[in-house]
């Protein structure tokens, strides 16, 4: 498969599929180095379950469906879902997680619907919240970042934890959580909200030491090794810059504007930026050209709508962390945003929507 | 023997050709909302087919004396008198069901299935009949509801009639199976959307078993095609 670039102005480029997925998994590289680094090998060892689960499941599907096997498995594009879902689970989460995910992602989310290019809902996102409202304990046990576990936790530990629930010495997830002074550990994003709900301000909330010397220890150099995959995946032309750069930017404003509201209730802009999945969400996820919306100002209004449910959601909702939920709903919206978003074609006026230009709708 | 032939194809539309919950799609409310687990499920189907037969008889009774323009108020006038005595009957008896189905047992007044079957059978059909098309439908419905309701329990909690004693007394409390102990639940699966997701699997294995029987007695006609064309070369 190849997607022949035949418009003007005419780019001698005739990229296959499976050479833009390899791009964007070499681009997941810098963040999953920085997971690797300060919340241990966990994350990689699910990406291997995932990929491995990912890649039967394909492979099963595609046979009952009778495709051509070794170039659709091959595409590489099951991988890089598998990729990042693992990236998105929590490093001691147990190994059926990331195996039932995967299974998730690919047969339901992805083949069911038809297969690469038909998908509505980006798979990865939509086996996350399946396994976020399935498994809400297996799915919100975050380790802190290295410089605060409790015990040593190696790679064989890892091991054991994912396939057995405890360490080789014993220790369960809920004890690496604990901090040396007896409480619980969560992601920043989770200790802000729960800080917020008892009280709190947030000046008093983030002298917590999971947020570190500067916004969230550990998950800020994580989204910074993703936005420098993703400046990376901009510099190469795999992706578009306007959803997220609209993503970013819709983000900073509605955080800057709360902050200028109350700042006691609400945390710096840049903290919205370098903590969860702010990053990985706005350079591999919204830039899925399967369930994004298409045009440049489709992409442009997409990703502002996903910036702005991302700030509603991690402030009035439920959960801690929302760019997964904003996803899925901006996935909903895409097709609808496609249609009051279509270019105006060459020769003809828009009027009214803009819907192809139609003169004739327009007058009545 | 024609009798007994018409009695056959009522029950296999009921059951399989035009089953309410798999073909018509009729009732999806109750049958994705309560069919969590098979007790509920039950619960639901029993309730659902006592009526269906009771509106069913009612209405081909009546059906020479209704007039025409009037007849959708009459017959969920009957309906919902019959879901109001099956609700007595559940509060009075199996109170913790009544319980766990919750407003979906008031509401079987709204389900589709029920007036649909009315509407197109029993107010055309003398009352033997339209008391076993109720039967068939009813049956047809409870029966997607019981294959659904044992998915979910098993893949959301790992049993079989649990909480059955609610439904059928103190004895019923031993057919609850344990078919694999899970750690955690699998909430997706008792949740709406996993309901969906089942559904639609439901769905697509029908479709695909009707289409292997339809692949079997293809041969007929091919033969009948070529007559034709032989027929239309000569002439």
């Amino acid at each position: 498969m190849a997607f022949w670039i035949a418009s003007s102005p005419h780019n001698h480029i005739q990229k296959e599929t499976s050479a833009l997925m390899r791009l964007v998994i070499f681009a997941t590289i810098p963040g999953i180095l920085a997971q690797w680094y300060f919340f241990g090998w966990g994350n990689i060892i699910h990406i291997g379950l995932a990929t491995a689960t990912a890649l039967l499941c394909e492979f099963f599907v595609l046979s009952l469906r009778k495709k051509p096997i070794k170039a659709e498995l091959l595409d590489g594009s099951a991988i890089l879902t598998a990729i990042l879902l693992a990236i998105c689970l929590p490093a001691v989460a147990p190994w059926w997680i990331s195996v039932l995910g995967a299974m998730f992602a690919i047969a339901v989310v992805k083949q069911l619907y038809g297969g690469l290019g038909h998908n509505p809902f980006n798979p990865a996102m939509a086996a996350y919240v399946m396994l976020l409202i399935s498994f809400p304990v297996e799915m919100t046990t975050w380790l802190p970042p290295r410089e605060l576990w409790p015990v040593e936790y190696t790679f064989m530990d890892t091991v054991w934890m994912i396939f057995t629930e405890s360490t080789q010495l014993g220790y369960s997830a809920e004890q690496l959580r604990t901090h040396i002074d007896g409480y619980t550990m969560a992601t920043p994003l989770d200790t802000l909200k729960t800080g917020l709900t008892t009280g709190l301000s947030v000046s008093e909330v983030t002298t917590s030491p999971v947020f570190g010397d500067y916004f969230a220890s550990g998950w800020e150099w994580v989204n910074a090794g993703f936005l420098l995959g993703g400046i990376i995946l901009l510099a190469k032309k795999a992706i578009h810059w306007a959803a997220p750069v609209s993503f970013l930017a819709m983000l900073w404003l509605c955080s800057l504007i709360g902050y200028m509201v109350s700042p006691d209730l609400n945390p710096s802009t840049l903290f919205y930026w370098f903590s969860g999945a702010t990053m990985l969400g706005a350079f591999f996820i919204l830039t899925d050209p399967v369930s994004g919306a298409t045009s440049f100002k489709g992409r442009l209004v997409f990703g502002a709508l996903a910036g702005l449910l991302v700030y509603l959601i991690r402030n009035f909702g439920g959960y801690p962390d929302a760019v997964a939920f904003a996803v899925l709903l901006c996935n909903m919206a895409a097709p609808l945003i496609d249609v009051y978003t279509r270019p105006r074609t060459f020769g003809h006026q828009t009027h009214g929507l803009g819907v192809a230009g139609n003169k004739q709708g327009a007058k009545k | 023997m024609k009798v007994n032939s018409e009695y056959k194809e009522l029950a296999l539309q009921g059951l399989w050709k035009n089953n309410p919950g798999l073909v018509q799609l009729l009732g999806l409310c109750p049958l994705l909302a309560v069919t969590s687990t098979v007790t509920n499920a039950l619960g639901l189907g029993l309730a659902t087919l006592l009526v269906l037969i009771c509106s069913n008889v009612t209405v081909s009774a009546i059906r020479n004396w209704v007039p025409k323009e009037i007849r959708i108020p009459i017959f969920v006038l009957i309906i919902a008198a019959f879901v109001t005595c099956v609700q007595l009957l559940m509060n009075a008896y199996t109170y913790g069901i009544y319980q766990s189905l919750g407003i979906f047992l008031p509401l079987i007044v709204t389900n589709c299935a029920i007036i649909g079957r009315a509407e197109a059978y029993a107010s055309k059909n003398p009352i033997k009949q339209s008391a076993f098309d109720g039967l068939m439908m009813g049956l047809g419905f409870a029966a997607v509801l019981l294959v659904l309701g044992a998915m979910r329990e098993i893949l959301g909690q790992g049993t079989l009639f649990d909480g059955a004693h609610l439904l059928l007394g103190e004895w019923a409390s031993v057919l609850r199976v344990e078919v694999m102990k899970l750690d955690s639940q699998f909430l997706l699966a008792i949740l709406p959307p996993g309901a969906f997701i089942a559904m639609g699997f439901l769905v697509a294995i029908k479709n695909a078993i009707d289409t292997k029987l339809e692949e079997r007695q293809p041969k007929e006609e091919e033969v009948k095609s070529i007559e034709r064309v032989r027929v239309n070369f000569d002439s």
